[in-house]
């Protein structure tokens, strides 16, 4: 990690149509090659927040920047900036009509106009990484969901992004298959990317972060180290929050 | 020696005609299915446009076309149009405008259809690789589209090949007409004609649409 800041986040408004304030002044910023992971209860708005850095979603105030460029869902050089930021969701997002390999090259190709040979090199070569590279002329309904969020984070990294957002990535595959997919992840964040993780595995925000980050009623309420979150949460609503993850046996 | 109703299709150049007939209905309703396939992609685009104006008047020419029966139009359009601009419609032109209005507005409520059945994730993927809009949209969500179109869009193409019948009224010999055509003019000689003559057009029919859905069967499970 450096002290250069990649991606800043200042007073951050933002609500939806007839909603009140779901982000209400929310400021981070994120340093190259840092990991932050996003915590926080359902609904506090961390889907939002990764989704304003993206420019997916419109905001009322406040700014974010990418190297010092404005984000905002339609600015002028927004498809420029989005080349430099990945993003992986929790739904597969896979192009269902195009094979594993072209979902990874179809960016590269049509948006950097990278000759398709040495797209489907690098396709190949990431996919090796994530183990994936018998499936490259497969079709995503006939993967798994493991194995379709590991082709989601390379189909990300082919564009070669300064920084990934991951939205709770994990949430909707069967147990059996988180692992493999955080195990990239971890690779990942041991490589040195820039990453902004949202989710709800507990052991693994420990494993990954350089930084937690709470988020509850649309503000940062805790924001620390993992060993001091984990073991010695300051406020309340941390306390709380990481509650639900234990069980007791009732007397 | 009784002939059987058989030979009625024989008899002099019966079945060239009834070939004939199968010609013009082949004519108007592919020349029809193919523009209605062109313009009903641009209409549907055209009704997923969030512009008040816009959908107003994409509501307003589907429902119109779909609450009239093809019967009025075709009437509308060979006698009223002639009548009223004096402009000389003939039965051919006005056969074509009428099925390809037709074809586009049911082409397009396919097509619009088919676009707003694209989860918008899919959308938001492809944004968040950094496509633009025109990418997004040639990649991404035509192709989708064009998969979810193939059954329903053959559906309408055979619709609209049988509905071609109509444009007897309008003085045209399709198909079907000439099979009454030939059977009139034998009505004494072959009593149970009839049977035979339709029999054959409904055969005629089938050897034309049958290929269509085979085709689009086939193209369904390639790309299921
Ligand atoms: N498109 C939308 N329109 C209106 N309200 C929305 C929309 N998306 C989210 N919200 C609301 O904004 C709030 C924050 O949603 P968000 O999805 O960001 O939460 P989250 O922290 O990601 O929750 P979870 O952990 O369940 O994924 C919620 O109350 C939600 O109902
Ligand atoms: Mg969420």
């Amino acid at each position: 990690m450096t002290d250069e800041i990649l991606l800043s986040v200042k007073d951050l408004v933002k609500s939806y149509e007839g909603t009140s304030e779901v982000l209400n002044g929310i400021s981070l910023d994120i340093h190259k090659g840092e990991v932050v992971v996003v915590l926080g209860p359902s609904g506090c708005g961390k889907s939002t927040l990764l989704r304003c850095m993206n420019g997916l979603e419109e905001y009322q105030s406040g700014s974010i920047t990418l190297d010092g460029e404005k984000i905002t869902k339609n600015g002028a050089n927004m498809t420029a900036l989005r080349q430099r930021i990945g993003m992986v969701f929790q739904s597969y997002e896979l192009f269902p009509h195009l094979s594993i390999q072209d979902n990874i090259t179809l960016a590269p190709v049509q948006v950097q106009k990278v000759p398709k040979e040495q797209a489907q090199a690098e396709a190949e070569r990431l996919l090796e990484r994530v183990d994936l590279l018998d499936k490259r002329t497969a079709y995503p309904r006939q993967l798994s969901g493991g194995q379709k969020q590991r082709v989601a984070i390379v189909r990300a990294l082919a564009m070669h992004p300064e920084v990934m957002l991951f939205d709770e990535v994990t949430a909707a595959l069967d147990p059996e298959m988180v692992r493999e997919v955080l195990d990239v992840m971890l690779t990942l964040a041991e490589q040195g990317m820039t990453m902004v993780i949202v989710t709800h595995e507990m052991n693994f925000a420990r494993a990954v972060a350089d930084r937690i980050v709470f988020i509850d009623g649309g503000v940062i309420v805790e924001e620390t180290d993992p060993e001091t979150f984990f073991e010695h949460p300051s406020t309340e609503r941390a306390k709380q929050f990481l509650k639900t993850f234990t069980f007791e046996k009732k007397a | 020696m009784q002939d059987t109703g058989l030979s009625i299709l024989f008899r002099g150049i019966n079945f060239l005609r009834l070939l004939q007939g199968l010609w013009v209905t082949l004519q108007i309703s592919l020349i029809s299915v193919g523009l209605s396939f062109i313009f009903g992609t641009l209409f549907g685009m055209l009704m997923t446009v969030k512009n008040r104006f816009v959908q107003a008047f994409c509501w307003l020419y589907l429902n119109f076309i779909r609450i009239m029966p093809q019967l009025v139009l075709l009437f509308l359009v060979y006698f009223g149009v002639t009548r009223q601009w004096q402009i000389s419609l003939s039965a051919w032109s006005s056969a074509i405008i009428v099925f390809t209005l037709w074809g586009t507005a049911e082409m397009g409520d396919l097509v619009r259809g088919a676009i707003v059945s694209i989860p918008s994730h899919q959308y938001e993927s492809a944004a968040a690789l950094g496509m633009t809009k025109q990418q997004i949209f040639r990649f991404v969500i035509l192709p989708q589209t064009i998969r979810r179109l193939i059954a329903p869009s053959i559906n309408l193409i055979t619709r609209m090949i049988k509905t071609t019948s109509l444009v007897e009224i309008i003085g045209m010999v399709e198909v079907l007409k000439t099979g009454q055509q030939i059977i009139d003019a034998n009505r004494m000689q072959y009593p149970t004609g009839a049977l035979w003559v339709y029999g054959a057009v409904f055969v005629l029919y089938f050897l034309v649409c049958w290929p269509i859905s085979t085709l689009a069967g086939r193209l369904e499970r390639k790309w299921r």
